[in-house]
C-alpha cells in the first residue's frame, strides 16, 4: 500500500496500469489527454507490458480497443464530450459483440459553444447503449472503481463493456492522496481475462452479419439488458470483495449518506455527491431530516435500491447535471419512473444545476434545498422541474 | 461462450451460403497468365476471396467463377493488365 498525490486522471492510468492492460488506444482531448499520456510513460519506460496504438480518430479509438479486446486481451481507452460523440456507433457494437472492455470518459459538456467544463450531457448520451455506466465522486474511488469495472464486465454474468465518468477538472485535474494497492492484491482480486468468444485468424468467426431471423436479434437485444439486471449482484459482489481486501466500499450500486430516520432525500451523482454531503451535515445541524443517496451505477439502474430507501419518503430531490432537453434531466426520470414501478408515490423535485460547468457550492446546494423544501412544505411548489443558475437564480 | 449470455451476434463462415453468387455477374474477369508479373494485388483487392495465386508455374492465378461477381475490381488494380472483363453472354 501506497499513498501517493494523484489527479483524478492519473488514478485511472494507475488503475489500469494494476489490471495490466494489453492495449491501450486513444485520440487526445481535453480534459482526458492526460489519462493516455501517463500511460504511454508507463509504458516507455518498461512498467507497463502493454501496446499504444495512436489513431486518427475517437471512432478508431474504440475500434482499436474493441478489436485487441476480441482478440483476447484487457483492453482500455479514454475520451471526452466530442470524442465519445464521435465514437457513440461504436459504443452500440462493442455492447452488442458483448465483448468486454473499460473506458473512462472525464466528463465534459457538449457544444455550441465551445467549452471544456464539465457537466454529465456526454455519459448521459451513452445510457441506451447496452454499457455498464458508472460515475465517480472523488479520485480513491477512480483508482478503485476501473479496477473493479475489469472484473465486472469480464464475469460471465455480464460479459459487456464499462464506462466510468469522472467529472472534468473536479476530479481530473485535482489532486488528492489516493492509496495504490500492490500488485498482488490486484492480481488476487481480478481473474485472468474472461470473455465469450475470441476472434482468431485460425477460427474464423463472424459478428454482427444480417439477422437470417429478426427474432434472434431482438433476442441479442434482450440477452444484453437481462445481463445488465444480473450484473446488479456482480457490482455489489464487486464492491465487498474489494471492501475485504482493501476496507473501502462504496456501497455498490449506491451509497446512503445519513438516510437514517431522513424525510427528505437528494439524490445525485458525480463528483458533487461530495458537495451534497457537506450540505446535509449542514441542513441536519439546522434541523432538518435531509438524507443523500448517491447513485454510483447508472446502468444497470439501481431501481429496487433506490425504492426500498425511499419509500416513506416525503419528498425527494434529484440533482441532474444534464438534461433531455424537452422531458427533464435522465437520472429524475429514472428515479420517477422506477419507484413508481415499485409503488411509491412520493413527489420527486428536479433540480438541472451546474450545466455546462458552471460551478455548484455546498451552500448553493443546501440553499436549493431549503428554498424547495420549504415551497413544497407551504403547498406552493410551483413546478417540479426547476433550473438553478446560482445564486438565488431559482427558475421555477 | 458463456452460460448465461444465450445470444450472440455470431456466425461461423460457411462458402456459399448466399448460394453461386458467379450467377450475378455482367461481366467477368478473364486472365492472361502471359502478362501476369505475379504481384497478388489481385488477390489482394478481391473482396470475395474467389482469386487463388500461386496455384501451378503456369496458372499463378485461378479464379473462382462460382463465386465471383464481376465487380472488376482485380482487373482495375491490375498493374500490367493481365485480367480483363469480357461480356457474359
Amino acid at each position: 500500500m501506497v499513498i501517493k498525490s494523484l489527479t483524478g486522471n492519473y488514478a485511472v492510468a494507475w488503475a489500469v496500469k494494476l489490471a495490466k492492460v494489453k492495449v491501450i488506444a486513444a485520440y487526445p482531448i481535453t480534459p482526458q489527454t492526460t489519462i493516455v499520456e501517463r500511460l504511454s510513460e508507463f509504458v516507455e519506460r518498461g512498467l507497463l507490458d502493454a501496446k499504444m496504438i495512436r489513431v486518427d480518430s475517437e471512432f478508431s479509438a474504440l475500434a482499436a480497443t474493441w478489436g485487441a479486446a476480441t482478440g483476447g486481451v484487457r483492453a482500455f481507452t479514454a475520451t471526452s464530450s466530442h470524442g465519445l460523440l464521435y465514437m457513440h456507433e461504436v459504443v452500440w457494437w462493442v455492447a452488442g459483440s458483448r465483448i468486454p472492455l473499460v473506458m473512462a470518459i472525464v466528463t465534459r459538456t457538449i457544444g455550441p459553444p465551445w467549452n471544456i467544463w464539465t457537466d454529465h450531457s456526454d455519459i448521459m448520451d451513452q445510457r441506451d447503449t447496452g454499457w455498464i455506466i458508472m460515475m465517480a465522486e472523488h479520485n480513491q474511488e477512480v483508482l478503485d472503481s476501473v479496477i473493479q469495472l475489469y472484473r465486472i464486465t469480464e464475469d460471465p454474468r455480464v460479459y459487456l463493456p464499462g464506462m466510468i465518468g469522472l467529472d472534468a477538472f473536479i476530479l481530473s485535474h485535482t489532486t488528492e492522496p489516493v492509496d495504490i494497492p500492490s500488485q498482488e492484491l490486484v492480481d488476487s482480486y481480478l481473474p485472468p481475462r474472461r470473455q465469450p468468444y475470441v476472434m482468431t485468424i485460425k477460427e474464423p468467426l463472424i459478428m454482427g452479419n444480417i439477422p437470417a431471423d429478426l427474432k434472434w436479434n431482438m433476442k441479442m437485444r434482450w440477452d444484453v439488458h437481462v445481463s445488465l439486471i444480473r450484473a446488479k449482484e456482480v457490482i455489489e459482489e464487486a464492491d465487498r470483495e474489494w471492501y475485504k481486501l482493501t476496507g473501502r466500499s462504496y456501497g455498490g450500486l449506491i451509497e446512503c449518506y445519513r438516510c437514517d430516520d431522513a424525510k427528505i432525500y437528494v439524490i445525485g451523482m458525480g463528483a458533487w455527491v461530495g458537495d451534497m454531503r457537506d450540505a446535509v451535515d449542514r441542513l441536519r445541524d439546522e434541523g432538518y431530516d435531509v438524507g443523500l443517496i448517491k447513485v454510483r451505477f447508472i446502468r444497470p439502474f439501481p431501481d429496487d435500491k433506490i425504492a426500498s430507501v425511499v419509500k416513506n419518503a416525503k419528498l425527494c430531490i434529484v440533482f441532474d447535471r444534464s438534461v433531455s432537453a424537452g422531458s427533464a434531466g435522465p437520472l429524475f426520470l429514472d428515479v420517477t419512473s422506477h419507484i413508481h414501478r415499485y409503488g411509491i408515490n412520493v413527489p420527486v423535485v428536479n433540480v438541472l444545476a451546474g450545466l455546462t460547468g458552471l460551478d455548484v457550492t455546498s451552500t448553493e446546494i443546501s440553499y436549493v434545498i431549503k428554498k424547495i423544501y420549504d415551497s413544497f412544505e407551504k403547498g406552493e411548489l410551483r413546478n417540479n422541474i426547476v433550473w438553478y443558475f446560482g445564486g438565488d437564480e431559482l427558475w421555477w | 461462450m458463456s452460460e448465461y449470455v444465450k445470444y450472440l451476434p455470431l456466425a461461423k463462415p460457411k462458402i456459399g451460403v448466399a448460394g453461386k453468387t458467379g450467377s450475378w455477374r455482367t461481366e467477368k474477369p478473364i486472365y492472361d497468365p502471359s502478362k501476369c508479373i505475379k504481384c497478388d494485388l489481385c488477390w489482394l483487392y478481391c473482396p470475395e476471396g474467389t482469386i487463388n495465386v500461386g496455384v501451378s508455374e503456369n496458372e499463378y492465378v485461378r479464379i473462382n467463377y462460382d463465386y465471383c461477381k464481376g465487380c472488376g475490381i482485380c482487373a482495375n488494380v491490375c498493374p500490367v493488365k493481365a485480367i480483363s472483363m469480357v461480356p457474359e453472354r
